[in-house]
């Protein structure tokens, strides 16, 4: 399998690589670590003309912490993510999830701005960030905005990113010390994209549950914040009659496709199971 | 479309080659280096036939393009013998553990095994197992892989290698 032909660029700077997309137009692609869009050129599924190479772009790898928030790059590969300190201190969701995606090969090309930015719903990071209540920074002709990971997706595969427009860092406040926070993720093997996920972070007050944000993976075409199963379990302590009624709340907003991971009816009885389970691992975690 | 020039180290030797943008670096290692030794499985990016060493990073060369590899540093598993030529511990532990049935899943098992020995030392088995994730074979049922892999790595730490009762 061969890709159809294209130009190659590999710009240094993020305004070079932004005006090569806005001059190149629809035929350029940017190329993050391609591990989504590669594969799906040797398909043909994707022809792009030109592909906008981030590799070269100084400053777009790295991890920071910015007061009460973690800055990192977007060409920051799952690989350096899992061999951050500071995020299995601050965000170990973060690890968790990373070491659920694909294998250890494609973790070291695959960025997390390609995996927020590419809009694909199997994509593992998109839930949480909009738990965490991340933000993204855009950058292009006309300058830099920052927008909410809430408000990004819009779509399977359709986000608030601009033609010519890139994503170059993700900023996420950090949760309070001593709250919980756990990603359940039902695959069918290793490498798989999630059959039904669920991120949760939380905080325990004298047993019960004082915050919580729950976000759901690939169980409708972009990731949800399951708002109100994460009001059903504040203030309780967990208890069965609480769980089933967030797992409910929960289901009720999942349209997942039915697809070879299983029947729409089958992907939210699990999806509600990942609640359940995230939720009292979270809990478990919490201090 | 235009060929762009790129050169590269592979097994320590200075290369190079006129390669088009679309060219994928297994393309490249195989076909303008005649270095045939890493496969082509699946090419969808899961089974880890083609398994090259890039800078460090254990990398499935059928998803990434040549111009991309440009001055990198690259080990195949034409590299891997050591600099007498002969076996690697490596090499040694595939060899007296038959790790490998047909042995086409074999070149990426143990250049993908090398990195992971690199970064862990001394893997458990379920670090070794969830090292080699990327890595299909479909003959062997991975045990002997393992094996394999723990006794490389007990040479390498000059310990000495017990299997495990099964």
């Amino acid at each position: 399998m061969i890709p159809g032909s294209f130009s190659y660029h590999r710009p240094a700077t993020v305004a070079d690589a932004v005006k090569l997309l806005s001059d190149l137009g629809d035929e350029a692609r940017p190329l993050a670590g391609g591990h989504s869009l590669v594969p799906m050129m040797k398909l043909r599924l994707a022809t792009p003309g030109h592909l906008v190479d981030l590799h070269g772009v100084a400053g777009l790898k790295g991890i920071l912490r910015d007061g009460g928030n973690i800055v990192i790059g977007a060409m920051t590969t799952q690989h350096e993510l899992l061999a951050s300190d500071e995020i299995g201190k601050s965000l170990p969701i973060l690890h968790e999830a990373a070491l659920l995606i694909a294998d250890p090969q494609v973790r070291y090309r695959g960025t997390i701005g390609g995996n927020v930015a590419n809009g694909d719903p199997g994509n593992d990071m998109p839930a949480l960030m909009i738990t965490l209540g991340a933000s993204y920074r855009l950058e292009g002709p006309s300058g830099a905005r920052e927008v909410l990971a809430t408000d990004f997706y819009q779509g399977a595969y359709f986000t608030a990113l601009e033609p010519s427009e890139i994503l170059t860092a993700i900023s996420i406040p950090v949760p309070p010390a001593g709250h919980g926070s756990a990603y359940e993720k039902l695959k069918r093997k290793v490498g798989d994209y999630a059959t039904a996920a669920a991120a949760v972070v939380l905080t325990m007050s004298g047993g019960k549950v004082a915050t919580c944000a729950i976000g759901l993976t690939n169980l409708h075409e972009t990731p949800l914040l399951a708002t109100d199963a994460a009001k059903a379990v504040i203030g309780t302590s967990l208890d069965a009659a609480s769980l089933k009624k967030a797992a409910a709340a929960a289901e009720a907003i999942m349209s997942p496709a039915a697809d070879a991971r299983g029947p729409v009816e089958y992907r939210k009885h699990v999806g509600g199971i990942m609640v359940t389970r995230a939720l009292q691992r979270a809990a478990q975690r919490a201090r | 479309m235009a060929k762009t020039h790129v050169t590269m180290k592979v097994n320590g030797a200075e290369v190079e080659g006129l390669v088009e943008p679309r060219t994928l670096l297994v393309h490249f290692i195989r076909e303008n280096l005649q270095m045939t030794g890493t496969h082509i499985g699946c090419e969808t990016t899961h089974c880890g036939a083609c398994t090259v060493d890039i800078d460090g990073m254990s990398v499935k060369s059928c998803t990434m393009f040549a111009v991309q590899a440009n001055g990198s540093d690259i080990t195949t598993i034409e590299g891997m013998a050591n600099a007498d030529g002969s076996l690697s511990a490596l090499q040694e532990g595939f060899r007296m553990m038959h790790g490998l049935q047909c042995g086409f899943c074999t070149p990426g098992m143990i250049v993908r095994a090398y990195r992971l020995l690199q970064e862990n030392p001394q893997p458990s088995e379920e670090e070794i197992r969830m090292g080699i994730s990327g890595n299909i074979c479909r003959c062997t049922g991975y045990q002997n892989i393992v094996k394999a892999i723990q006794y490389a790595a007990a040479k390498i730490n000059g310990v000495e290698f017990k299997e495990a009762a099964e």
